[in-house]
């Protein structure tokens, strides 16, 4: 069971280097996410029948799937942004619907897929309403929130902008914050909905290594839908495949990642190679006009 | 990997380590914000002494403050204390009023569009009140509470049109203004429909003028409004998270509904109540958190900051009206509007990057 999960050689596990200068809480709880007959639809409509799915703490998890599968409704209620039409949603075994919303929101950060950034606010002041759920209601910003504020902006590489008004921001800067805000919270899961969407591909492999950095130094369990799967094959520890509102694989990218896995979920023919930087599997997508038999 | 472990202390994030990034912002930020609030109170003591001086009995600023305190000729204590002080108190009064409850609106929904004037709950309140006086012959408080009755009557209607599985700012904005046209269609056949002098004494109320409570009725106002402005600062804290997004809001632990419904339910409370003793002072709601929100700038829903311009606004076009209009004098309603109405042509010139509904 625990082997499924495991890289052959973690590079640096949280376990191995613990760092110090982290004051994650809690690191001794247990923060495995599990769906248990999780069932999730609009208006009558289900999407999601009866879903049972672990999401191992303290590693990446990517989710991937073709549109519509139903990926991102599952996300949303694992988040509690989306009500469960059945099963229930477990935090380290204890019920999440049982929790205040910001009780949930001290253990889980969420990015969801859209945000609003207010007019002429400055990045640190966005980072610092993540510290929303630690503060009371007449007590605001001691200088645990300063400090949790500014961490994040170091651990996200934007405490030079600090200053700047997020609107003037570049499209991956911007998202950076927004994971800035997410880390302030301080929690030890966060889920992220496509964070990588409308991001050019060197961005989106600069936002995939600074989740990894996360995750290691941090110990961060990190749970994404994301759209791209050869770069969820490369950055996710644990991936989970998911097609017509189901699982249909899941476990470490190389064993999960399969021509077989890629046209049953995708419906689409495919080599799948090793990365050559990676060794990850590669999904080479076949079509009509090339089939792989000519090229 | 040694490398990586020598180079750590030199921390390269930190060259000549800065102050600290976050706390100097914050500290920029409050001294803006004592600036602006500064400026702001100089404004409205000089218009209040504009006020207290202008006027039929042209008194000294000197003259005039000694009286404020009780001392001068009976003549000079009756203008000052009971002609002129009350009326700049319900000046301060409606306009702190308006501002934080247009602040409210506009931050809870996340349209600058969305105030209680543009939404027709104001037109509901004046509604209300003509309604009393011209077809049920009230007078006095009565007439005040028809307005409130008449301001929640209609927030109501718009909240049941508008609500599908939760409270959606657009569909809101959309409910609210085909309201405010409703109301304003009734209005103008309700007077339309009545005797010419009736018509005229219920006028006050659909343009709004600050000059005619005093004494008991001031007082009660100025209970409410406090009452309902304790309230909205009690829930301020919501704002913050529910400006970036509903998502965003509900996954920082905010019960976005709720919060929403508290917050439209007091900020339509301030406003029945406002409009129930000053009629509907137009664009005062919708011009003031505007101006506070581009003086502090700082992406908040500035709503201290609204009560202070609300209040020197409306302070401000009663003296224009009373005194600067070429001998003319106009309600104050009919002012807000002059200065308001070109404001908000402005507002929708210039702000090409918002999506106003």
């Amino acid at each position: 069971m625990t082997d499924v999960h495991r890289h052959p050689a973690p590079p640096a596990r949280p376990d191995a280097t613990p760092d110090p200068s982290q004051g994650t809480t809690g690191k001794a709880a247990d923060v495995t996410l599990r769906a248990h007959g999780v069932s999730l639809g609009y208006d009558g409509r289900r999407v999601i029948d009866g879903l049972d799915l672990e999401l191992p703490a303290g590693r990446v998890t990517a989710i991937v799937g073709p549109n519509a599968c139903g990926k991102s409704t599952l996300l949303r209620g694992l988040a509690r942004l989306h009500p469960l039409d059945g099963g229930r949603v477990t935090l380290g075994g204890e019920d999440v619907g049982g929790l205040s919303r910001k009780e949930l929101a001290k253990r889980v950060g969420v990015l969801p897929q859209s945000s609003i950034a207010p007019d002429g606010v400055r990045v640190a002041e966005l980072v610092g309403r993540g510290r929303y759920p630690h503060q009371g209601w007449f007590g605001r910003h001691s200088s645990t929130d300063d400090g949790a504020v500014l961490r994040a902006l170091e651990a996200t590489g934007v405490a030079d902008l600090a200053d700047r008004p997020v609107a003037e921001l570049s499209g991956g800067q911007r998202q950076r914050v927004w994971i800035a805000m997410v880390l302030a919270q301080e929690t030890d899961v966060v889920l992220l909905d496509e964070p990588t969407t409308y991001l050019d591909l060197a961005h989106q492999v600069d936002l995939l290594d600074l989740l990894t950095e996360l995750n290691r130094t941090r110990g961060t369990t990190v749970v994404m839908v994301l759209h791209e799967l050869n770069l969820a094959a490369r950055y996710a520890d644990h991936l989970v495949v998911m097609s017509g509102g189901q699982v249909v694989a899941e476990g470490r990218p190389g064993d999960v990642l399969t021509a077989a896995s890629v046209r049953a979920a995708f419906g689409l023919r495919a080599q799948v190679v090793p990365d050559p930087v990676s060794g990850t599997p590669l999904v080479v997508p076949l079509g009509r006009t090339h089939d792989g038999t000519t090229r | 990997m040694t490398a990586d472990l020598v180079a750590r202390p030199a921390d390269p994030d930190a060259p000549g380590a800065p102050a600290d990034p976050v706390v100097a912002l914050r500290r920029r930020r409050r001294r803006r914000l004592t600036l602006v609030v500064a400026s702001l109170l100089v404004l409205l003591v000089a218009f209040a002494t504009l006020a207290l001086t202008l006027g039929e009995a042209s008194l000294a600023p000197g003259r005039a403050l000694a009286a404020l305190f009780g001392v001068g000729s009976d003549g000079d204590l009756f203008v000052v204390q009971r002609l002129r002080l009350p009326r700049i108190e319900t000046a301060i009064l409606a306009g702190a009023s308006f501002g934080l409850a247009g602040a409210m609106f506009q931050t809870t929904l996340r349209n600058p569009l969305a105030s209680p004037d543009i939404l027709g709950i104001a037109s509901g309140a004046s509604l209300g009140a003509v309604t009393a006086m011209l077809v049920l012959g009230l007078t006095g408080l009565a007439v005040s509470g028809a307005a409130f009755v008449g301001a929640l009557l209609v927030a109501l209607a718009i909240w049941l049109f508008a609500w599908r599985q939760g409270l959606h700012s657009i569909r809101f904005v959309l409910v609210g203004v085909g309201f405010a046209y409703l109301c304003s269609s009734l209005l103008a056949w309700l007077l339309a429909s009545v005797e010419i002098r009736a018509a005229q004494s219920a006028l006050v109320w659909t343009v709004g003028s600050v000059a005619d409570v005093r004494g008991a009725d001031l007082v009660t106002f100025a209970a409410a409004a406090l009452v309902l402005g304790a309230g909205i600062a009690a829930v301020s804290r919501w704002q913050g998270p529910l400006a970036l997004g509903d998502d965003n809001a509900r996954v920082l632990g905010v019960p976005v509904d709720a919060a929403r419904v508290t917050s439209l339910l007091l900020a339509v409370g301030l406003v029945g109540v406002a409009t129930s003793f000053v009629g509907p002072l137009a664009f005062v709601a919708l011009v003031a958190p505007a101006i506070a929100r581009r003086l502090l700038s700082d992406g908040g829903a500035a709503l201290a900051v609204s009560v202070l311009t609300g209040a020197v606004l409306v302070l401000a076009a009663d003296v224009v009206g009373q005194h600067l209009l070429f001998g003319l004098e106009a309600p104050t309603g009919i002012v807000t509007g002059l200065i308001g109405a070109p404001y908000l042509l402005w507002l929708l010139a210039t702000d090409r990057r918002k999506r106003l509904a």
